[in-house]
């Protein structure tokens, strides 16, 4: 039984939430917040120890469902939540002293991220197809006033392009899954069952494949809105600059990996209705497209916040596309770049984030010599670029390296195009960085030192998996693997 | 060959819930456009209990009483205060081409009912085309919100796309289970809310809720 870790596990956010919301002001709020992401991250790793030893197992009447794909991105994502939450108390000061923000939009923030946290582990946990769909909502609902945290013009347009344009996409991924249930309740009957992920895999052959085919194009141009894939990206680089660097390593590093895992989720169902790769076909085209569209924007790019938003929609193309190739090895491949992109990813924003505090701005042309002024923050942001851009021995490389060798096995013709795009995104990211990291400072020291354990820490994980892979996380990311086909 | 009578009220009232998009496509005052909307979820809620009265579902009456409170009662009148309270009660809207946003949206209407066709020839004959209906309401939605430069009437599209959603889910497949309603119901509302919290930010800031302000961030 893993009732008790679950509970565990989707409870502390949700106290969390309520606790902040009264407590916020406090002067222990940041504390408190690292408190309950810590105790969210202890459940979580309980949670993991139960699923591996027991295998994939329901809970509560069915309504959640356990199994290696989705607790790996349980782990994940209570990890990266936590130690974002440790990077933001220092750096959230900061922003304070530096009069950004007020008292009460710190309290906002401190109870909407534990919420947001929340939403993302009800995501990733439920069995229910609608209450992913109601979760990833409310993941919109709870993140769109931090992104307009600021009340800058600029952070309002972002928080209103990201809020409607997310809307819109999730409203068309309710269609889809009403197209689902629609399919459904002609084979489950009537009532709660038929919205059951595990049910709905059970007799996946039987449904309609007319109706699934339409459902599965809602689902994925309406998670895909949220995956960020081109041409439904427009939101994500906007909100990723103009919110609060926190905020922006979880929706780079934790959000879009839960829309894709929903994405994934339906295309299980679809690929047993249809028995063909026309699911596969659309991630393929949609993620290529996404990788070669990004790898373009990225050179034209000034502000480093947007740059590095480009480059999570490249990697999310790249994802997609490997998920859409299918097959044990694209798979595993695509999972263990969904680890070590967020692993990277949120470590490089937090560097990021303080080269941005100790410069005042964000565009690239005026952050200078990073090294100088902090050694810890020039090496965060060199090494995480390095690894962000496949450089061995990082983890991004043997994950890239695998979905390379199987698109050249399986689809030579995308090998160019995803070789080609892989190194326009190297030369514009890594000439910009460059100078960032070297050269002479025009840079200032902070009032409080900054957090950059997490920063190291993430980076050290990117490297063990890319130099050594655990047997079990192999066996899980292979048992994951097999179940999506 | 008779259709029972019933299923000539729910046919009735999804043409109606259309006619009702189209007359928000070229509603120029706001107030005028959240009555529509009240509307809207009126035909809505009815058409809920009658699929509920005629196929004995009784969860059903739960969303039509659902409906009820939140699409007719609840937000028009949160958008009434916000209207009243922002100032923008008698505000008009100047559209452009209004002829011809018409003409896109019957082109929606046919391209969505091609779409549905596959579908609504599985379903057993009572609700057949009611798919197309609702999804034709979400695409004219999608068209509204696309035309319109003010904040307002731009949140009013979004809520009746949701309108359009949830008649395809009570109309065409009888109703998602309860949890799943209740959940949309919630993110509907809190959605309403943080609009509403949007709205005074954006006054604030832009003093006005002309969204065409806020076209700067853009990649040159």
């Amino acid at each position: 039984m893993i009732d008790l870790q679950l509970l565990a596990l989707l409870l502390t956010p949700l106290l969390g939430g309520g606790l902040l919301a009264v407590f916020g002001s406090r002067r222990w709020a940041a504390e408190l917040n690292s408190l309950m992401s810590g105790f969210t991250f202890l459940a979580s790793v309980a949670l993991t120890m139960r699923v591996v030893e027991q295998g994939p197992q329901v809970a509560f009447n069915e309504q959640f469902f356990i199994d290696p794909f989705n607790v790996f991105l349980v782990a994940l994502t209570a990890f990266v939540a936590f130690t974002t939450s440790l990077f933001s108390r220092p750096y959230m000061r900061v922003e304070q002293h530096h009069g950004k923000l007020s008292t009460p939009m710190l309290h906002l923030y401190y109870s909407m991220y534990q919420l947001f946290t929340f939403t993302m582990l009800l995501a990733l946990t439920t069995n229910n197809m609608g209450i992913i769909w109601v979760a990833m909502e409310a993941a919109t609902l709870t993140t769109v006033l931090l992104v307009s945290l600021y009340r800058t013009p600029a952070s309002l347009e972002a928080a209103w392009k990201y809020f409607i344009l997310c809307g819109v996409g999730i409203a068309l991924a309710l269609f889809g899954t009403i197209l689902l249930y629609f399919a459904a309740e002609r084979v489950l009957g009537q009532g709660g069952t038929a919205l059951l992920w595990t049910h709905l895999n059970q007799v996946k052959t039987d449904l309609e494949p007319t109706v699934l085919k339409l459902a599965f194009v809602f689902l994925l141009v309406g998670y895909g809105t949220k995956i960020g894939l081109v041409p439904l990206h427009s939101w994500l680089p906007d909100a990723h600059a103009e919110g609060p660097t926190p905020v922006s390593a979880v929706l780079s590093g934790l959000l879009l990996n839960i829309a894709l895992c929903a994405v994934m989720r339906s295309k299980v169902l679809v690929d047993g209705s249809l028995g063909n790769h026309f699911a596969g076909n659309l991630m393929m085209g949609f993620g290529l497209l996404s990788v070669v569209v990004a790898a373009l924007f990225l050179s034209r790019q000034k502000d480093i916040k947007r740059m590095f938003a480009y480059s999570s929609i490249e990697h999310m193309g790249l994802i997609t596309f490997a998920f859409g190739m299918g097959g044990a090895v694209a798979t595993f491949a695509g999972m263990l770049h969904m680890t070590v992109h967020s692993l990277v990813k949120s470590a490089i924003f937090f560097a990021v984030g303080h080269a941005v505090q100790k410069s005042g701005t964000q565009q690239m042309e005026h952050i200078r010599g990073m090294l100088q002024i902090s050694p810890t923050v020039g090496w965060g942001l060199a090494l995480g670029t390095f690894a962000i851009l496949g450089m061995p021995p990082f983890g991004v490389f043997a994950s890239e390296f695998l979905i390379i060798t199987t698109a050249m096995h399986s689809y030579p013709w995308s090998t160019p195009i995803l070789l080609a795009a892989l190194g326009i995104a190297f030369a514009a990211i890594f000439g910009k960085i460059q100078p960032i990291v070297f050269g002479e400072t025009t840079a200032r020291r902070l009032p409080h030192p900054p957090a950059l354990i997490p920063v190291f820490v993430h980076l050290l994980l990117a490297l063990i998996l890319g130099l050594y892979m655990p047997p079990y996380l192999a066996g899980w990311y292979r048992q994951a693997a097999a179940l999506l086909g | 060959m008779s259709i029972p009578f019933t299923t000539q009220i729910i046919n009735l009232l999804a043409s109606i819930l259309l006619l009702i998009a189209f007359a928000m496509l070229s509603q120029r005052r706001i107030l005028s456009l959240i009555k529509l909307f009240a509307w809207q979820g009126l035909a809505l809620s009815a058409s809920t209990f009658v699929v509920a009265y005629s196929t004995a579902q009784h969860h059903l009456y739960y969303s039509a009483a659902l409906t009820l409170l939140l699409k007719v009662l609840i937000l028009p009148w949160l958008l009434h205060r916000l209207i009243h309270k922002l100032n923008v009660k008698w505000d008009v809207e100047t559209l452009i081409n209004i002829p011809t946003t018409m003409l896109v949206g019957i082109v929606l209407v046919i391209f969505a009912f091609n779409l549905a066709a596959p579908i609504s020839q599985l379903s057993e004959s009572i609700t057949r085309g009611l798919i197309g209906i609702a999804l034709a309401s979400v695409l004219l939605s999608l068209l509204m919100m696309i035309t319109r430069r003010k904040a307002v009437p731009q949140v009013v599209g979004f809520l009746a796309m949701e309108n359009g959603l949830f008649f395809a889910a009570t109309s065409a497949t009888h109703g998602m289970p309860l949890v799943v309603e209740l959940g949309i119901a919630l993110d509907v509302l809190v959605g309403t809310f943080i609009f509403g919290i949007f709205f005074f930010q954006l006054r604030e800031t832009f003093d006005s809720l002309d969204i065409t302000h806020m076209e700067k961030l853009k990649d040159d």
